[in-house]
């Protein structure tokens, strides 16, 4: 599992049989100190996460595990919100308070 | 998932069984915020993507995760046929536009 | 499987119930040496491993969810040892006892 920031939802109705109703989200993988860790990618949502969240995923073929039908051809999911990170004993902004989201 | 635009297919009439009957179409990667890149991937097309259509594609072990490429060699698999998203609040791509 | 140092936890209330009551740790890959390899990744902990402790990571699903028991689980980042030395070529290049201090990325 790795570590990303939700930056933004994608629309797409014409999908394979069995991710209907599957939330589809982008995501930027985080490094331990918050910087950008490659590419943006989209992944979908096992968790009720949005926009601003700080969540964890997971790649590859255990992603489509975390869909509520299991043989889809999915390469990343959401797994968890993540409410605190320490790293190193400081705190990496997490979903505090004081987070600006965006839940519409 | 990483999103691109259909571009192209492929033909190949000599080719391993096991990839008869299969529709490769080729897809140009995107970024996230639209724009093109320099690098293409030929996918398998699990849902009915035609040319011009902004897709989303499965890569690896994931893209065997469908009927017609279960047990196949196959390594990018179209799942989805993209209408829009947004990056921040802001819309970046709608298909109707 | 690789070795990573512990450097930090994750807690996220809302998540795959398959993650609930386990430990979530921050793991930066390392070579034996100390010098970091790989993107920093979250594993799941079965160990009691912490901070600071250096730990072998299997990162691949089947190999994980036989260490989690959980067949089904979208898991596959499992922190499955705390190591306790490393001997390359002869030497022994990490003792747990003795182990360094962990730095930022950019300085380790």
């Amino acid at each position: 599992m790795y570590l990303a920031r939700v930056t933004g939802r994608l629309v797409a109705s014409h999908r394979y049989p069995g991710l209907e109703g599957v939330a589809l989200q982008w995501i930027q993988p985080l490094d331990e100190d918050g910087a950008h860790l490659g590419e943006a990618l989209v992944a979908c949502a096992a968790v009720n996460s949005g926009p601003g969240d700080l969540v964890h995923y997971v790649d590859g073929r255990e992603a489509a595990l975390a869909c509520p039908e299991t043989f889809v051809p999915v390469d990343a999911a959401i797994t968890g919100v993540v409410e605190q990170a320490t790293v190193l004993g400081a705190e990496l902004a997490g979903n505090s308070a004081g987070n600006s989201k965006v839940r519409t | 998932m990483l999103i691109g635009k259909v571009v192209g297919s492929v033909v190949a009439t000599q080719k391993d069984e096991k990839l008869l009957d299969r529709k490769f179409l080729v897809v140009q990667i995107h970024g996230h915020e639209g724009q093109p890149r320099d690098q293409y991937v030929v996918a398998v097309d699990s849902v009915g993507a035609g040319p011009e259509d902004m897709v989303l594609y499965a890569t690896g072990s994931s893209a065997r995760q469908t009927t017609i490429t279960d047990g196949r060699p196959c390594d990018a698999a179209i799942m989805a046929i993209v209408d829009s998203w947004d990056l921040g609040g802001e819309n970046v791509y709608e298909k109707w536009a | 499987m690789f070795l990573a140092d512990v450097i930090g936890s994750v807690v996220s209330p809302v998540q795959i119930p398959h993650l609930d009551g386990r430990t979530l740790l921050l793991l930066r890959p390392v070579q034996p040496a100390g010098a970091p390899t790989a993107k920093t990744r979250i594993g799941v902990d079965i160990v009691g491993a912490g901070p600071g402790d250096r730990v072998l990571v299997i990162d691949e699903g089947n190999s994980g969810r036989q260490l989690l028991a959980a067949p089904g689980a979208p898991i596959k980042t499992i922190v499955s040892a705390i190591v306790d030395e490393i001997e390359v070529g002869g030497e022994r290049i990490y003792d747990h006892r003795r182990r360094p201090e962990l730095l930022p990325r950019s300085e380790a």
